[in-house]
């Protein structure tokens, strides 16, 4: 338990660090939401400044992040200038359509990337091995930028998937199911970017990690005691090398949101990627900050989920923090 | 053996490579500026070797564009009537060679009035080759000079963490935790959120480069850390130790020699993932701005449906940057194998 704990309070100042310097980075940037008012000749000095005083945006710093954390308490975020609303229920739908994309593309990923990893360390050395070598080192060196593109190329071109969006128009009041089935249409083209992007880094780490326990005398045991191929690879060695596998399962969704940003804005997936983007544009501080932040708070909460696992799955990490093994 | 020779293969195609971008006013036939209004959007040209009498001739020659009704490689037509051939060595638009000497010869060129578009032309009739070219100046410098930065903070941070050990090491590691929980691009982001959108472009180019150098350090140093940690143990350095060197002579002399090998292998991995950071930044329109050309500019025109779905050339930028990065990769590669086999 003792184990949990920290790594839990580890994570709570983590995120408190975070959300300091990100407030903080914005707030120190010149220039702000008002400058495109005030550009205009037809919107007085005075008008501006009624409207930063209403926003908060004429108090001095430690003023203006106390505020923040408060409306951070509330689930509120501050306020989004351009919106005019407040940030965090923005956030929720973006960010809900951000979880449906890469927790879809992860799955998709590590049930491509399980099989071809356990088999080339099986067959390592050999034909196999090398094809997905080749493979994966070719589709590592492509852009992201390129392979999205392609995709969203293909769709334009054949019309076999919708290009970009969540949903078709005139479904938003379907009935579940057919809503449910256009999303999933919509879901394919990014969700496929998406998986192919991290699919080699993944092939990689379950390959050496299973080259290492295939190496271990208790599998030359087994495969002695006439242990059959597919249940020494699946039953015996897999487990044993579950223990890097779930650390790169907490550490490849840091990957995947970084991903996620750039596929969403070009197959133009309603996510925080286009969001933050077009945050930035307009200076919307409040919706930077909240992005970045529950980005942030994605990664920590992907770790810390690793870490239960890694709790459950590993004796040793269990025995350790109970102080069995001194 | 082999190992030696994938990292040299891939060594000598970087400096192909780089070579072509840093000398890019002389292997681009036109100015990255230079636009032909009258030529938007046109395909690559051809370059042809038998004429329309069926004549073949050693120097290869291009037919000027007649515009024709339709859309895509359709929009244009070759008027057949009179060939333009291409020279080498040809005087043109005047550059300067590294920034400094001023010239005007081009590696090639057609001759006027024909034109020679190797890649195609973009939305304002400007020759996406020497876009490309001048774009990779652009970008290639923010990669190298934001992967030296990442490495340079890395070797700094991680031999401070790895020698000192204890508090040091701690607040060091604590820190480079910080940024390990962000997501990077999410963090590029927000921090050029908090750059004003219209800067001169230099200031802009060197903030980019600063910011993404600045972000990725946490997992050089972490691995230099690692390195150093293991070296400080060695025999010789306490030898050395003993006979009363200091600390600075110990880390120069006998600690970061061993560092050499992550260091380059973290360059080779760094530099290609950096060049795609400033190309997503400038594809997005958050980079350095129009006219100069970055690679990821070159490609902002593809986010219209009509420029993706009719002109296919203008992918060709984003697939020459493939060689590019299976260079980089392989290097790094070779690199990481022969570091395996020093240390066995």
């Amino acid at each position: 338990m003792k184990f949990l704990a920290r790594r839990f309070a580890h994570a709570i100042v983590l995120l408190a660090a975070i959300s300091f310097f990100s407030f903080a980075l914005i707030q120190l940037a010149p220039g702000d939401f008002f400058d495109a008012m005030r550009v205009n000749p037809r919107i007085s000095q005075k008008t501006i400044d009624g409207l930063r005083a209403e926003y908060g945006a004429d108090k001095p710093f430690p003023i203006r992040y106390a505020r923040w954390l408060r409306s951070l308490a509330n689930g509120e975020l501050g306020v989004s200038l351009a919106y005019n609303s407040p940030v965090g229920p923005i956030l929720a739908v973006r960010a809900r359509n951000t979880l449906l994309l890469t927790g879809v593309a992860t799955l998709l990923a590590w049930l491509v990337a399980i099989p071809i990893g356990i088999w080339s360390a099986a067959k390592r050395g050999k034909f196999a091995d090398r094809v997905a070598g080749a493979a994966t080192s070719t589709l590592l060196t492509i852009p992201d930028l390129l392979l999205f593109l392609a995709l969203l190329l293909l769709a334009v071109r054949t019309g076999w998937f919708p290009a970009g969006g969540m949903i078709s128009p005139g479904l938003e009041d379907a009935g579940f199911w057919s809503k449910a089935g256009d999303i999933a249409r919509h879901l394919v083209l990014p969700a496929l970017g998406l998986a192919a992007v991290t699919l080699p880094m993944l092939v990689r780490h379950i390959r050496s990690a299973m080259i290492e326990v295939l190496e271990a005398p208790f599998i030359r045991a087994a495969r002695g005691h006439g242990i059959s191929r597919a249940r020494l690879l699946w039953r015996y060695a897999l487990p044993a090398a579950s223990n890097p596998l779930i650390s790169l399962l907490g550490f490849s969704i840091g990957t995947m949101l970084s991903a996620s940003l750039l596929v969403e804005v070009v197959l133009s997936w309603p996510g925080l990627g286009p969001l933050l983007v077009e945050a930035i544009l307009s200076r919307d501080v409040y919706v930077v900050v909240g992005a970045v932040l529950l980005s942030s708070v994605f990664l920590v909460a992907g770790n810390l989920i690793a870490d239960l696992l890694l709790f459950a799955a590993d004796p040793r990490i269990r025995l350790d923090s109970r102080g069995v093994n001194g | 053996m082999k190992r030696q020779h994938k990292l040299r293969v891939a060594l000598v195609a970087l400096a192909i490579f780089h070579f072509f971008i840093l000398f890019a006013g002389f292997f681009a036939p036109y100015g990255f500026a230079t636009q032909d209004r009258t030529m938007p959007f046109a395909p690559p040209t051809r370059l042809h070797f038998v004429d329309a009498r069926g004549e073949f001739h050693m120097r290869p020659f291009v037919y000027a564009y007649a515009a024709a009704s339709g859309a895509g490689d359709a929009s244009y037509e070759e008027d057949r009537s009179r060939p333009f051939p291409v020279r080498l060595f040809t005087a043109g638009a005047p550059y300067r060679i590294a920034e400094l000497i001023p010239a005007h010869t081009h590696l090639f060129g057609a001759d006027e009035p024909g034109r020679v578009f190797l890649l195609g032309t973009d939305a304002f009739g400007r020759d996406q080759l020497s876009r490309f070219l001048y774009g990779g100046q652009l970008s290639l410098l923010a990669g190298l000079i934001a992967a030296a930065l990442s490495v340079g903070i890395g070797i700094a941070v991680g031999a401070a963490a790895g020698f000192y050990g204890g508090w040091i090491d701690d607040a060091l590691m604590r820190g480079s935790d910080l940024f390990f929980a962000l997501p990077w691009l999410y963090l590029l982001f927000a921090v050029r959120a908090a750059l004003p959108l219209h800067i001169p472009e230099w200031r802009v180019f060197l903030l980019i480069v600063g910011v993404i150098g600045l972000i990725g350090w946490a997992r050089p140093a972490r691995l230099i850390r690692g390195v150093v940690l293991s070296a400080r143990e060695r025999n010789f350095v306490t030898a050395a130790r003993g006979f009363g060197a200091s600390d600075a002579y110990l880390l120069r002399r006998h600690v970061l020699p061993q560092t050499y090998g992550v260091v380059l292998t973290q360059l080779a991995l760094l530099i290609p993932q950096y060049v795609l950071a400033e190309v997503t930044l400038s594809f997005l329109g958050l980079g350095v701005g129009e006219p100069v050309p970055s690679w990821g500019s070159l490609l902002a025109s593809l986010q219209q449906y009509d420029v993706l779905a009719s002109y296919w050339w203008m992918f060709l930028p984003a697939a020459l940057l493939i060689p590019l990065f299976f260079a980089y990769y392989a290097a790094a590669d070779a690199l990481q194998e022969r570091l395996k086999s020093v240390s066995l």
